[in-house]
């Protein structure tokens, strides 16, 4: 079995998987980081998308091999220790999450967004969120947490 | 209620305490759980509609790399999956209840039916085993369409020799007929109550695992309602005694009515537990959660409404078939009789209201309850036919409304179909609606409109739900094989922080929060000190779940009264230690204080009082403070209110934009109101998604088409807008809180107003209706065809 290694959350890991392994199941089993969640099988919902070399991903859709020698930041890599990171925060000041299935994937697409495009409107935030469905919320307050985080970090 | 230092009482929209753990990634969902020396399920489906099952051969499998066992149908022989309502058709005779086998019994009847389980040391191993499996089918007729599996065979259980589960009715059929007859319009509509799926977003899961040492089970699982999948699993099926199964339903990723029901998953797997000695995992991928949760609606009905020459309504008859799927799920009888049928005078003062319901066995995924359940499907009818009888006889889609309302002092109000309403104002959240819809200027939005080509139109839907799901008695009465009470303990202790045991589950709900401000407020501690525990049968005494909008109609209740005798018993307590009679002593802001007087204790000192009982009153209470409320409501609630749909639609396109979206609902007390508003997002999301967006289909072979999140159209971010929220607090008269319940009137009230809408912008293109989903395809035919009407 290949051997592969990573850096996640700002530490170095490695283990031993199989070919098919995909970068999620590497992530949730083997390292036991099970903020990441799988909500489909057609890379639609965006429950796993994590960042892999500062990019947002879908880590349902990457194999483990493919992210050898990559920086992953995943949901538990982003609060400093009790203290949330600014777009959690926001989710929590606006209500922006409820079941919390889909809020991992939802949250690493948000800051993506930001990282890309530190003030945008509303019509970009919802176009952007394409790739990840909550069925919860009606994404009114997801819109609203990422207005917030966006004016708060400055954008 | 609220007191002036805690600002986390009733009424305060306190932040959820929930969020940090989902936030950072600490949620613990049941796929998030392993065990020791844990096994992992894979379910051989049916690819078949139906067909028999001639033999199944799994010997190259059973050699097949890491397997552990493999199970078919001849293997479990146990009880079926039992349904929980019993309906009784009009003529007298009890509905047709087909055995519902976890595994399949020498037939499969639904695309997705278990054919086989395959254990193994990884899934990977398992699917592969799997794959090699070899089931030699008989193809039988797939039974698709309910009108014609009504006609006779084939039939989807040979055994009853009809595809008819029930042909129910309520009300007074004769005065109908002859109130009809009688009127001087009658509106006639056909309704399609279009197929969904939940779809809530984290997949159904569960492990289970066998204690040899103690012969207990444990099974984690993704339920709404973990002390009625125990009872059910225990009782019905696996002939377990409840104190023997442990049944824990840990964080739930949404349930919408998907996770109330007891599944053959589960249950296969729990069985298979004491078989092997091992625990098992089971993950549904989406693709199987398609096939497998219980899709929701699914009705066609003809519909005929009476006016008489002022416009007032004489009479409503409606004829309804509901499909059942292949097999009666657990509570599929209720949904389109009394959870449907009771909800059909609406806000209206229709005099005589008669209904039938067929429901009818195919070869598809078992319907059942998803949110709203029955109650959209009579708003969407209602609210149809309303305007459509508005347009037929020239009324003003307001004046229909408020002329045929049941007016704010008629409460208490007996309906003609069963229900009683104990209050509202259905005049006030339809006027409080139409202002922050700005309807006043909706004639300059739709000149601008105009003025770019596109066609706007305003969509009423006045609307009621019941909810707080129920009386027991009543529900007994009609069929309801379980009490729908809850349960709730409050356990103190000696320090003065409080633990609750609740019955009610959360699963995005945000009870963590809610439950607390409630105790918070009512005790006078922070809402820091207190901890909602839910979702454990080995903590919580009993439960009956989270469905019907009833957390906080019975949950909280039960909630409330708990805590209520916390203060009794410490009133009590206080009076001892303060030598002063129990009656002079007065609770307030967390202290207990002897009126008049500067003599008071704290309640931390009364709890650790109540457990270090030197100076305690033994002669007349026991030591301690944990107290238990079970609470069954001496009716439903009635939520009701007024939503407002504004669209554009591109008639080149058919491309529907909502514009707004303004939703009023009168759901009586508001515990949080950041919650409530939340709440009312999601469920008018997942009605603007029925309206629109999604619909699932069959072909005529019973193959689903719509069976990946690339051909179910969910909801995105980019389909909604921002939606305008009013809530109205009219109280519930016959609960302390005063609380109606609010988690389904986003999904019960906004479908109608959506077509309405639609309906509206095109009118005058000669558009009468559009069925849905309206999608871009639907609203373009329909505006070709009446172009060439």
């Amino acid at each position: 079995m290949p051997t592969v290694s990573m850096t996640v959350n700002g530490q170095k890991v490695s283990g031993e998987v199989e070919s098919r392994t995909l970068l999620v199941q590497f992530l949730r089993e083997n390292l036991r980081l099970t903020g990441t969640h799988v909500g489909c099988d057609t890379s639609q919902c965006g429950a796993c998308v994590v960042h892999v070399n500062g990019n947002s991903a879908k880590s349902c859709t990457m194999l483990a091999v493919q992210a050898m020698n990559a920086e992953i930041t995943t949901i538990e890599g982003l609060a400093d220790g009790d203290t949330l990171h600014p777009m959690q925060e926001a989710f929590r000041n606006n209500h922006g999450l409820q079941c919390g299935f889909c809020t991992p994937g939802m949250v690493m697409s948000a800051l993506d967004l930001l990282n890309k495009n530190a003030s945008p409107s509303e019509t970009e935030i919802r176009e952007w969120l394409e790739g990840n469905i909550c069925r919860c919320t009606g994404y009114h307050n997801i819109v609203k947490s990422i207005k917030e985080a966006a004016e708060s970090t400055g954008g | 209620m609220p007191d002036g230092t805690i600002h986390t009482g009733i009424g305060a929209s306190v932040k959820r305490v929930e969020d940090q753990r989902f936030l950072t990634g600490k949620g613990n969902y049941t796929d998030d759980i392993n065990r020791p020396d844990q096994t992992y399920a894979y379910m051989l489906r049916s690819p078949h509609a139906h067909e028999k099952i001639i033999s199944i051969d799994a010997s190259n499998a059973q050699s097949s790399e890491g397997v552990v066992a493999i199970f078919t149908g001849e293997d479990m022989q146990v009880g079926g999956l039992p349904c929980g309502w019993q309906i009784h058709s009009e003529d007298g005779s009890p509905m047709h209840e087909p055995p519902h086998p976890a595994l399949a019994q020498g037939k499969v009847r639904h695309v997705g039916d278990q054919v086989a389980v395959v254990i193994a040391d990884t899934l990977a191993n398992a699917k592969s085993a799997a794959a090699k499996i070899n089931v030699e089918y008989e193809a039988l007729a797939p039974v698709m369409d309910m009108k014609a599996a009504e006609a006779g065979a084939p039939f989807v259980h040979e055994d009853i020799e009809t595809n008819k589960c029930y042909d129910w009715g309520l009300g007074d059929k004769d005065a109908v007929e002859k109130a009809l007859a009688e009127s001087d319009h009658v509106t006639e509509i056909d309704i399609v109550n279009n197929r969904l799926i939940p779809n809530a977003m984290e997949p159904r899961a569960a492990i289970a695992e066998f204690n040899e040492a103690t012969s207990e089970y444990t099974v984690y699982t993704t339920s709404q309602n973990p002390h009625v999948i125990r009872l059910l699993m225990g009782a019905f099926v696996l002939s377990l005694p409840e104190h023997k199964l442990r049944v824990i339903a840990p964080d739930v990723g949404g349930g919408f009515g998907s996770k109330i029901f007891l599944y053959a998953e589960e249950t296969i797997i729990t069985w298979a537990s004491q078989k092997i000695g091992r625990p098992i995992k089971w993950t549904a991928e989406r693709s199987e959660s398609f096939i497998t949760d219980a899709h929701g609606r699914d009705h066609i009905t003809h519909a005929k409404l009476g006016l008489d020459a002022d416009g007032n309504f004489t009479a409503l008859k409606v004829e309804t078939y509901a499909n059942m799927g292949a097999y009666l799920s657990t509570f599929a009888s209720s949904v389109p009789t009394y959870l449907y049928a009771t909800l059909l005078a609406g806000v209206y003062k229709t005099p005589v209201i008669y209904a039938n319901v067929r429901a009818i066995f195919t070869n598809t995924v078992p319907v059942d309850a998803y949110r709203g359940a029955g109650r959209p499907e009579a708003s969407y009818l209602l609210e149809r036919i309303v305007d459509k009888a508005a347009r037929e006889t020239g009324l003003d889609q307001v004046d229909i409304r408020t002329k045929n309302m049941i007016a704010p002092d008629a409460f208490p109000y007996q309906t003609p179909v069963a229900l009683a309403y104990d209050s509202g104002d259905y005049q006030a959240t339809l006027a409080s609606a139409m202002k922050l819809a700005n309807v006043e200027s909706f004639g300059e939005r739709r000149k601008l409109s105009e003025s770019q080509g596109k066609k706007r139109g305003l969509g009423y839907s006045t609307y009621i739900e019941a909810c707080g799901i129920a009386p027991s008695a009543v529900a007994g009465a009609l069929g309801a094989r379980a009490g729908l009470y809850e349960s709730a303990e409050v356990r103190v202790h000696p320090t003065g922080s409080v633990t609750v045991f609740t019955g009610s589950h959360s699963h995005g709900q945000g009870h963590e929060t809610t439950f607390a401000q409630i105790v918070s407020d009512q005790l006078g501690i922070p809402i820091e000190n207190i901890e909602i525990n839910h979702g454990d049968t080995g903590n919580v005494q009993f439960g009956m779940g989270t469905y019907g909008s009833r957390s906080l109609a019975v949950g909280g209740e039960a909630l409330l009264r708990a805590t209520n005798k916390i203060i009794d018993k410490a009133k009590k307590i206080a009076a001892h230690c303060l030598e002063a009679s129990v009656d002079d002593v007065e609770f307030k802001d967390g202290n207990f204080t002897v009126a008049g007087t500067d003599k008071t204790m704290a309640f931390g000192e009364v709890a650790l009082t109540a457990y270090v009982p030197h100076n305690f009153p033994h002669e007349e209470l026991e030591p301690g403070l944990d107290e238990t409320a079970f609470y069954d409501p001496a009716n439903f609630t009635f939520p009701g209110g007024c939503h407002i749909c504004e669209v554009e639609v591109d008639p080149e396109t058919g491309v529907t934009e909502v514009v707004n979206f303004t939703a009023v609902d009168d759901i009586g007390r508001v515990i949080n109101p950041m919650i409530v508003e939340g709440q009312v997002h999601g469920g008018v999301a997942q009605g603007i998604g029925q309206a629109l967006l999604e619909g699932c289909n069959y072909d005529s072979e019973g193959q689903l088409l719509t069976g990946s999140y690339m051909d179910y159209t969910m909801p995105r971010a980019d389909d909604v807008p921002n939606f305008v929220v009013g809530t109205q607090s009219t109280l519930c008269t016959h609960n302390t809180l005063g609380v109606k319940g609010v988690g389904e009137v986003g999904a019960i009230g906004s479908p109608p107003a959506v077509i309405n809408a639609i309906v509206d912008a095109l009118s005058d293109l000669g558009v009468s209706d559009v069925s849905m989903p309206a999608t871009p395809a639907k609203v373009w035919g329909a505006i070709q065809s009446a172009k060439t009407a």
